[in-house]
């Protein structure tokens, strides 16, 4: 019946978020707690955050070059070209450097984490892990968390960095902007919120993209399709939440700071 | 023939459990009992509930309802962490082996060693003297998917003995393999019941293996199994047969072998 169907949607929906938050709420715990899994977490850091670092300079790069070329003919028209290195810098780094490297980031390693955790649960290897007398979340979920948040917050720095430069090449070498005055105004505008925000939310983003990949992966059922579903809905997931996330953040810190 | 022993110490207590998945019944009033010492084979067609049997002795699952013992303690409402302690006495070898594909055998073996800090050297000693048992130890740093099936599964099993369990689940040992390969999984379970002496409680569908255990002895001197004399049962081998989430057989291989249930003469034919 349609309605019996509606309720157990909801119900499901519901039960999965609960699910979620215990998941995340025991992560998150787990650090105050002995073991500690410090290698794994460093394991994890060089996989998700040193392994990150080429598709992150690239959409960096090739980003702030766009927005530079992008906008040089509308401000061409108002005659105001000489504020293209405000114009990429701030865009960078309150808005497009940590969302869009998240977005590459939850691409690359959410998929990761829930076909890594979700091949484990179909092959019973968390149960063994349980059996053997380790704690599947201390183990894996916990260092997973920590190494991601910690390295999104540098892999942002750097995509800000690469995007602006990225900019400076194309105002300079295909619009032929004067450099200095390029790097002066992108200096120049920032403001202590909006570096703020631009590192708020990769923190944020940080945390969706690891406790969404790794709940689907220790939440996957049914074989290899299982994995194949829950890798997918991982991406799908984090990167809506990305998005949606990102604009509560900047709602937050804009009223917060007034920019 | 076989002559029953009195039933010892009580290592595994299933009392009146239940449990269910999605609506559907799984298992219904269980009730069964492992002795010390003893060896109690689980027949069941395929799907009928053995593996989530096994997990709940272990605590990887919980009932529904009923109470389960193990080492006298009552298991179905511990915390996680409680369980890790206790799980130290019990060794478990899972349907596909279930070893962790990004380590060696040697790390896999060891894992629980390497959990509690034990010194590399001794874990390395420890894992060769586990690996001997299961007559592998040259593969201690293959990784498993360098390893066939057979192999696999003995691995899983070195890996359940290394810490010398007071009690040990098999769940479908031989499930997937040859018969040779079979033979050579139930020899090494027997060597485990006979040598040492170890509480186990094995699940299986294949009837042939089960019989073999029962009907079959570990010689140490010629190190490997031979027929026990007379058709002799192993006295320390008994039978459950599980059926629509009932156990509907409890007792010797004799009394299995000899019902007159309608089902039992069905399902042994």
């Amino acid at each position: 019946m349609p309605i019996d169907s509606i309720e157990g949607l909801a119900k499901r929906i519901v039960l999965s978020v609960q699910d979620y938050a215990i998941l995340t709420g025991r992560a998150i715990l787990n650090i105050f707690q002995r073991p500690r899994y410090f290698a794994d977490l460093i394991v994890q850091a060089d996989s998700i955050g040193i392994g990150s670092v080429p598709i992150v300079l690239l959409t960096g790069f090739f980003t702030g070059g766009v927005l530079a070329l992008q906008s040089a003919s509308s401000l061409a028209q108002f005659g105001a070209t000489a504020i293209t290195g405000e114009l990429v810098s701030l865009s960078m780094i309150k808005e497009l450097g940590p969302v869009l490297t998240s977005l590459m980031v939850s691409g690359r390693n959410a998929s990761g984490m829930a076909s890594e955790l979700g091949s484990m649960m179909v092959t019973e290897q968390i149960d063994a892990m349980r059996a053997l007398g380790t704690d599947p979340l201390k183990k894996l979920v916990t260092p997973r968390l920590f190494a991601t948040v910690f390295m999104l917050f540098f892999l942002t720095i750097l995509s800000d960095t690469v995007g602006t430069l990225g900019g400076a090449v194309i105002s300079v070498f295909m619009l032929g902007q004067d450099g200095s005055q390029y790097f002066h105004t992108a200096y120049q505008t920032l403001r202590f919120p909006d570096i703020i925000q631009g590192l708020v939310k990769p923190v944020v983003f940080g945390f969706i993209i690891a406790t969404v990949g790794c709940f689907y992966g220790m939440t996957t059922r049914g074989g290899t399709q299982g994995v194949g579903r829950s890798t997918t809905q991982a991406v799908v997931v984090s990167s809506v939440l990305i998005i949606a996330v990102d604009l509560v953040i900047s709602q937050f810190m804009i009223g917060v700071f007034g920019r | 023939m076989e002559v029953r022993e009195d039933p010892a110490q009580p290592v595994l207590v299933f009392d009146d459990v239940s449990i269910g998945f999605e609506g559907k019944q799984v298992l219904r009033n269980i009730s069964l009992t492992v002795s010390t010492g003893e060896t109690r084979i689980l027949l069941g067609p395929a799907g009928s509930g053995k593996s989530v049997l096994l997990k709940l002795a272990n605590g990887l699952m919980r009932p529904d309802s009923g109470r389960i013992t193990v080492f006298d303690e009552e298991i179905n409402s511990m915390r996680e962490e409680q369980l890790f302690e206790l799980r130290q006495r019990i060794g478990m070898v899972f349907q596909e082996s279930a070893l962790f594909d990004s380590l060696t055998v040697r790390d896999n073996v060891g894992y629980r060693l390497m959990e509690q800090k034990v010194p590399e050297g001794e874990v390395t000693d420890r894992v060769t003297e586990a690996l001997r048992f299961v007559e592998l130890e040259q593969t201690l740093n293959k990784f498993p998917s360098q390893l066939s099936g057979g192999m696999r599964r003995r691995v899983a099993i070195a890996r359940a003995i290394i810490t010398k369990p007071d009690l040990i689940l098999y769940d479908s040992p031989t499930g997937g393999l040859d018969p040779i390969t079979s033979t050579t999984i139930i020899e090494l379970v027997m060597k485990q019941r006979d040598v040492y002496r170890t509480s186990s409680l094995l699940v299986t569908h294949r009837l042939q293996d089960a019989f073999t255990l029962a009907t079959h002895t570990f010689d140490r001197a010629q190190n490997h199994m031979v027929p026990i004399p007379n058709d002799g049962l192993d006295s320390k081998t008994t039978f459950l047969v599980l059926h629509d989430g009932h156990i509907v057989f409890d007792g010797s291989t004799h009394d299995l072998v000899h019902s007159d249930d309608p089902f039992l003469k069905e399902y042994l034919s």
